[in-house]
């Protein structure tokens, strides 16, 4: 029974690693790592958190999280209330853009996404929803055939324009002709560099940077508590450690009769 | 009706109101019959903590789902911000939430290890077999529960989920399409369905299967739990106490047991909900952190995890897998007719009876048997107590091949909920319909197989070691 239940056992692992995560992204693109360490620098969130209302929060809203909440990060009322809120009063208000869903279909084409979950959103078996955004941020480059005048090799044909180009300036994609290796007759476009054009206000390596921060508050956005849920659970786990020992022996100390 | 009681005079308080109680409810005689003096089998060994556990899940679910209709909107326009509402606003709302999208799985991760082991020591035979209907019966209020409740936060695999299933009734003939209206009370699923959706969720199917629990656990006590030796253990007593030899109470032998498997599934349970509770994509998936928009279909619709095995015998249902279904039909028909051991007219019947299930496979579209197919993969399990004629209960003492039988029983199960959960390929839908085949071709020949081989001697008395 025992080697039963191990064979089963191994039969059942060897499924589930074999199992891929259960959302395709739809892109063939190799995401860039997202700096998972920014989530741990206050300072970081708060670089993040000015750049996301000052570059994002025009168009798109984070309509369920509230301006208050950056108290988390180390802001305080008076800081949000001087740096931070430009359409609306009160700490307490959520996220909201003035620009109603028929505006911005008429406007944009499209109406922007929420972007309050979007980092938890766009997670698929490429990786996390913060390598995507920061892999998405970092790869807009110039393409006159398109409306906005921009395009982007995460999201290709996307409708946003680059709204971070004075900060990294204008770039060109540098593409290649492929023979495909499985047809002879076919040739693949492939992205092979980037060009800088024209320079922005940060260094290649300051951009960068800078959109690590804006992935970082977007992640963090997406769920505050998560830095708190962690905390917590290895407490609850330490002490469901200790319950289990204490169960352990009380069962045992009970079954010592059962002959 | 009981005798009326009258506490000694120097009784305790306690002890008074006890018997003041007694007197009028049996609290002493139900806390006897299920806990103090209900005797199981000593020789319980891993898989006997699932059912504990299964009821643990459902006071969770019960418990946390309770808190969160207090915050949840039922209304197509709030739902989805009211869930975040919870999430971020509502003092350990967070954690309400991740409990329950968490108990959802593991509900069903109990309950299939559960009923797993009910197959292995033949707890449906006889005289167990409506401790297993009601079983059956709770396995399937909980799908229903479940699916209901996927819609409720209002996300992109909410929705697009439930499109998927309803229109699926849209295939059965005749009354498909107004089946489907009946089901979402509009043309497409929106606010209508989702608040019917919301209304069974909470309230009509939590009290089924509360009954259904009931039901299961009254019948349980009544007969006496299985054991993995698959002996009765009521067969061998005790001459003086008249309790079986090989019985224990249940309080406080399995109540601290049970304690000790409860701390345990805590662990991976809490281990859960703190440090992945979206369980990569399984538990909570990425889609559905984007609100329900009925202009934008997903490129991949996949159901959470746990519906998936089902899912993919519905899409092996293709026109070919039809054929192949109505050649073996047609095949088996022909081997009864020329070698079955019954009268002619029963033979005749069989032939007309495989000519008809023919023509109707033939009639209706494939989508329509591939429902059926699903819905028969869970109904079959009500039929099991029948279709196991095996001289022993328990694996333990079946041929050595029932094992391995078993085995590949499991991971065909487990391949069907991977394949169900990628996308369609032409290599996944044939190993799901051999996948499927085989799952049918376990149940309905179980009736041979289980008989053939040879079958090892069962012990008097349960085989037990003491820790």
């Amino acid at each position: 029974m025992k080697k039963f239940i191990a064979s089963l056992l191994v039969a059942a692992s060897a499924c589930l690693t074999a199992i891929s995560p259960a959302q395709a992204s739809g892109t063939s693109l190799a995401l860039d790592k997202f700096p998972t360490e920014k989530l741990q620098d206050t300072a970081a969130l708060q670089r993040g958190a000015q750049l996301f209302v000052n570059y994002c929060l025009n168009c798109h809203a984070a309509a369920f999280m509230r301006f208050n909440r950056l108290k988390d990060i180390g802001l305080t009322d008076q800081q949000i209330k001087d740096n931070l809120l430009f359409t609306t009063e009160k700490v307490g208000d959520l996220m909201t853009v003035s620009m109603n869903a028929r505006q911005a279909k008429e406007w944009l084409g499209a109406t922007p996404p929420d972007l309050t979950v979007i980092a938890r959103s766009r997670a698929s078996h490429a990786g996390t929803g913060a390598d995507y955004l920061y892999t998405y941020l970092r790869t807009y480059y110039r393409d006159e055939t398109k409306a906005t005048g921009w395009n982007n090799l995460a999201f290709p044909s996307v409708g946003m324009p680059h709204v971070l180009w004075e900060l990294q300036g204008e770039r060109r994609a540098v593409f290649e002709e492929v023979k495909d290796p499985h047809d002879p007759n076919k040739v693949t476009h492939v992205f092979k560099s980037f060009e800088q054009t024209k320079p922005g206000k940060l260094s290649a390596q300051e951009f960068d940077s800078a959109v690590g921060d804006l992935v970082a508050y977007l992640q963090w956005m997406g769920e505050p508590n998560q830095g708190l849920r962690v905390k917590l659970g290895v407490w609850v786990l330490l002490f469901l450690a200790v319950f289990t020992v204490i169960a352990w022996r009380l069962n045992a100390a009970f079954w010592k009769d059962v002959k | 009706m009981a005798e009326f009681k009258v506490a000694p005079p120097d009784a305790s308080a306690g002890e008074k109101l006890l018997t003041w109680v007694d007197n009028r409810f049996p609290a002493s005689k139900l806390y006897k019959e299920h806990l103090s003096e209900y005797y199981a089998p000593k020789n319980f060994n891993f898989w006997y903590f699932f059912g504990s556990l299964a009821l643990l899940v459902l006071v969770i679910q019960i418990v946390t789902g309770i808190f969160l209709v207090m915050h949840y909107k039922p209304d197509a326009a709030l739902a989805f911000a009211s869930v975040e509402y919870i999430m971020r606003d509502v003092p350990w709302g967070w954690l309400i939430r991740y409990m329950h999208s968490t108990g959802a799985s593991a509900f069903f991760v109990v309950v299939y290890l559960h009923m797993y082991r009910g197959l292995i020591y033949g707890s449906y035979r006889s005289p167990r077999e409506l401790v297993w209907v009601f079983g059956c019966a709770i396995f399937l209020a909980l799908m229903a529960e479940a699916f209901m409740g996927y819609l409720l936060p209002w996300g992109q695999m909410s929705f697009w989920g439930a499109q998927v299933i309803v229109n699926l009734f849209a295939a059965v003939p005749f009354v498909g399409p107004d089946l489907a209206l009946l089901i979402r009370g509009d043309f497409v699923v929106s606010d209508a369905t989702l608040n019917r959706f919301f209304s069974f969720h909470v309230i009509a199917v939590p009290l089924i299967l509360i009954g259904l629990v009931a039901a299961h656990i009254i019948a349980l006590h009544e007969v006496g739990s299985n054991n993995p030796d698959g002996v009765e253990i009521k067969a061998k007593k005790d001459p003086k106490t008249g309790h079986p030899l090989d019985g224990i109470p249940f309080h406080p032998y399995y109540s601290v047991h049970d304690l000790l498997g409860v701390t345990v599934f805590l662990m991976a349970f809490t281990g859960v909900i703190f440090f992945a509770p979206e369980f990569g994509g399984y538990f909570l998936e990425y889609n559905n952190f984007i609100p329900a928009d009925p202009f934008k279909t997903p490129p991949h619709i996949a159901p959470v995890w746990y519906f998936t095995p089902f899912y993919s015998m519905l899409r092996a249902t293709t026109d070919v897998m039809i054929n192949v279904l109505v050649g073996i039909i047609g095949l088996a028909a022909v081997v009864t007719f020329l070698k079955g051991n019954l009268p002619s007219k029963a033979k005749l019947a069989v032939l007309v009876g495989a000519v008809v299930v023919c023509g109707l496979l033939k009639t209706f579209d494939a989508k329509f048997w591939g429902v059926v197919v699903m819905g028969g993969a869970v109904i079959i399990l009500f039929f099991l107590p029948w279709l196991d004629r095996s001289p022993v209960k328990s694996i333990r003492y079946r041929p050595s091949w029932n094992k391995a039988l078993y085995a590949v029983f499991v991971v065909f199960f487990l391949v069907l909920g991977y394949l169900g959960i990628q996308p369609p390929s032409d290599i996944g839908t044939l190993v799901a319909q051999v996948g499927t085949l085989f799952y049918f071709g376990f149940f309905l020949l179980m009736p041979w197989w289980s008989q053939i081989g040879e079958f090892k001697p069962v012990p008097d008395r349960v085989t037990f070691k003491p820790h």
